[in-house]
């Protein structure tokens, strides 16, 4: 085992399939020479040549697109888009074409494309460099939506969506690359070194699609999160004091219902945290989920609490996120209902 | 078979993937000596309503007009009065050093984010200066040179790059991505070329409604990959709306060298040729050949004949932005060999020549700067910073995501307690 942070660990994920199959190739804006903008590739090019890590034009819609194209032919592409705020030239290759390819040839074509990309705010960025757009993405049929939430599932999923045969959209929280973030933008920032989850092996591990990790078990509520929220509705629940069971979803499609059917069954209560706009946002699936298979076992009325439905307002970042006063505020809500 | 192979894989295959890669990396030396500069008097000047095809070459040489001793020389010479170059030299020296100013605050945290324009200043301030205030700019991050030729306060500008309270972007976006609609300059986006297409329409409506304005866009060399650069082209081609499409090749986008946006074996500006769109290649270092390059295509745009594709053809001096480090991807000290050297520098030589300005007259003007940029500087920050002071009203967060506030913002608002 060793320390990484999640930009390592995604890093080392890389590494370790370019390693073991030497049809996978990583292409992108900035990637190559340069390792990426948040460095996620660095030293790759240098190690396994211009032929395997390469820089493309920046046009996202021709990043996907080749992509596909090279995964036709035998090839298993790791495509980075810089931001997802920049993935929206890209969407007819991703939604009508990568999620669609296997079903419209009756099975005879598909793609193994994984596209990466980094997610969220609370850097600073604007409304161009702070974006969720998971929801765009879960409410096409034919492609998975990853999200993972620390270094340790970081690396397992992407080499499970580097694996996977079919398309994969990896969405990885910028505001996590470095450390765990509870929320609270005024206190020092900690590295994953203080997490457990920050704790990766070296080789090769994978974690399967479709199963959510319990973050923290409880009775009272259950929490359905992803991503950054995580951590920072573990502070809320410490505000609150409430015995609460984090549900850390990771892989949003396909979707652990066991998992959170088992547990909203158990405590009768659910909240459901997302850093995206609440309106149409992936919230409304899982309380919906919720709300089919608990409807007799809940004791109070389901919360949603996201982003609000505006764009990133920069000078009103924290204003914007849905931190762990928001969040603790619907705990206590709930828990009196 | 053999690692990397396909079944298909031969011994004799000439097949292999090309990655082109720029001249030199850090620890490599690039003084440009690969780069052929035409003479100064080589480029033709065609008449406006010239046929496309007939000046080809164009896309190719280099349009230039101030020699390498500072001399008005060539086709392009199109004779401005001294007093336009004059306020063209004061224009460009206050982009380079309102962006070493707001670089500074952004050092000492006052500022979240910024991009400088340096090396680059010719191109948008002579742009500016060889067509009309009513005409309509599409902007890229770095026309910061635009605003100030046409007269933008500074202290307003100061603010967005403050979010504070006189932001009237209201602090909703990134410093540097002004919106100025009293001087004709469209919001920026933090996205890419996405502003290059809709200058198209917008140049299509002041065709459609018999208007005598003209839309003029900017996008860089690496942002020509995006799809919004090829539909700008095609519907400028099939509508000959009165659109000025300029590409600033400035050699990098971020890390990414103009060789991966297609530029090693034909140049950006015969892009405009498969469209068939005229296409001047410029020396974007040279204030005096792109006013005359703009100047030309503002006149066929004004005489109905459609739109204009220019490269300018410059060097990135500065960073891409502040998160931003230059010396993890090229030499050190590239831009000091760029062969088009400094565009002020070149323009003070040539109105010291003409008899019209002096190094005195520039040591002074550069200290009126300095006191002028400090005054505007500490009003603007009177009125707040990202971090303390004023801030726009946190209320007005609801606010403009559509033109009446629907019932799921207000609710939010009120959730929020405001």
């Amino acid at each position: 085992m060793a320390q990484m942070n999640m930009l390592e660990a995604i890093l080392s994920a890389q590494k370790t399939m370019l390693e073991r199959d030497d049809k996978v190739i990583i292409l992108g804006e900035d990637v190559g020479y340069f390792g990426g903008v948040f460095r996620a590739t660095e030293g790759l090019q240098a190690e396994f040549g211009t032929n395997r890590v390469f820089d493309t034009p920046i046009s996202e819609n021709g990043i996907v697109a080749a992509a596909i194209g090279m995964s036709i032919n035998g090839l298993r592409p790791i495509a980075e888009i810089q931001f997802a705020d920049y993935i929206y030239p890209a969407f007819d290759q991703i939604a009508s074409e990568a999620a669609k390819l296997r079903y419209r040839s009756g099975g005879e074509y598909s793609t193994n494309i994984t596209i990466r990309t980094p997610c969220g705010g609370g850097i600073r960025g604007g409304q161009t460099h702070s974006q969720s757009p998971e929801g765009i993405f879960t409410h096409v049929t034919g492609i998975n939506v990853i999200m993972p939430s620390n270094p340790y599932d970081a690396k397992g999923l992407l080499i499970t969506a580097i694996e996977s045969n079919d398309p994969v959209i990896f969405f990885e929280p910028k505001r996590l690359y470095n450390g765990p973030f509870y929320g609270e933008p005024d206190k020092p920032s900690v590295g994953w070194d203080t997490h457990k989850k920050g704790e990766v092996p070296d080789g090769h591990y994978s974690i399967p699609f479709g199963e959510a990790a319990i973050t923290r078990a409880g009775e009272e509520l259950t929490i359905i999160t992803y991503g950054t929220m995580v951590h920072v509705v573990e502070t809320a629940v410490e505000m609150t004091g409430v015995d609460a069971e984090i549900i850390d979803l990771r892989s949003l499609a396909p979707i652990d219902y066991d998992s959170i059917i088992n547990s909203v069954n158990k405590t009768g209560r659910c909240l459901v945290a997302h850093e995206a706009t609440k309106t149409g946002g992936f919230g409304a699936e899982i309380l919906s989920i919720v709300q089919e298979n608990c409807f007799w076992k809940l004791r109070a009325p389901i919360e949603r609490v996201a982003g609000w439905d505006i764009p990133y307002p920069h000078a009103f970042e924290w204003e914007y996120f849905p931190g762990p006063k928001r969040i603790s505020n619907a705990i206590n809500r709930i828990m009196e209902a | 078979m053999a690692k990397g192979q396909n079944q298909f894989s031969g011994g004799n295959s000439l097949n292999q993937l090309y990655v082109p890669q720029p001249t030199a990396r850090p620890d490599g030396f690039n003084d440009f000596s690969h780069l052929h500069i035409p003479d100064v008097e080589q480029a033709a000047c065609p008449a406006i309503d010239c046929s496309p095809h007939d000046m080809r070459d164009l896309a190719y040489g280099l349009i230039r007009v101030l020699d390498d001793d500072g001399n008005a020389k060539g086709n392009w010479n199109c004779k401005i009065e001294p007093q336009r170059l004059l306020q063209g030299l004061k224009d460009m020296l206050l982009t380079r050093m309102f962006d070493e100013r707001m670089q500074t605050m952004h050092r000492v945290g006052k500022i979240s984010f910024y991009m400088k324009c340096t090396g680059e200043e010719a191109i948008s301030v002579a742009h500016a200066a060889a067509i009309n205030f009513e005409d309509m700019v599409f902007p890229s991050y770095r026309n910061q040179g635009i605003l100030l030729a046409r007269g933008c306060n500074l202290v307003d500008m100061m603010c967005q790059c403050l979010s504070n309270a006189r932001d009237n972007c209201k602090g909703r976006q990134l410093p540097i991505m002004y919106s100025w609609k009293k001087g004709n300059f469209f919001s920026i986006s933090g996205n890419l070329a996405t502003q290059f297409s809709q200058a198209v329409g917008w140049a299509m409506a002041e065709a459609q409604q018999g208007g005598n304005r003209l839309a003029t866009t900017f996008v860089g060399d690496g942002s020509t990959a995006e799809l919004d650069f090829h539909s700008a082209l095609n519907f400028a081609a099939t509508y000959s709306p009165p659109v000025i499409l300029n590409i600033t090749n400035n050699q990098w986008a971020i890390s990414t060298n103009q060789v991966i946006a297609g530029g090693e074996k034909t140049t950006f500006a015969a892009r405009g040729i498969g469209f068939g769109l005229p296409s001047l290649r410029v020396d974007g270092n040279d204030f005096l050949a792109v006013y005359a390059a703009t100047k030309w295509a503002a006149d066929r745009a004004r005489a109905g004949l459609g739109a204009t594709v220019i490269e300018y053809f410059t060097y990135r001096v500065a960073p891409h932005s502040t998160s931003d480090d230059p010396s993890a991807y090229r030499p050190k000290n590239e831009e000091a060999l760029w062969p088009l050297g400094d565009p002020i520098e070149r323009l003070k030589t040539h109105l010291i020549n003409l008899n019209e300005w002096s190094e005195e007259q520039h040591n002074i003007l550069i200290e009126e700067i300095k006191i002028k940029l400090k005054k505007n500087y500490k009003q603007a920050e009177s009125y707040g910073t990202l971090k303390t002071g004023d801030r726009p009203d946190v209320t007005t967060m609801f606010g403009d995501v559509y033109e009446d506030m629907p019932l799921n913002l207000r609710r939010q608002r009120q959730e929020m307690g405001l």
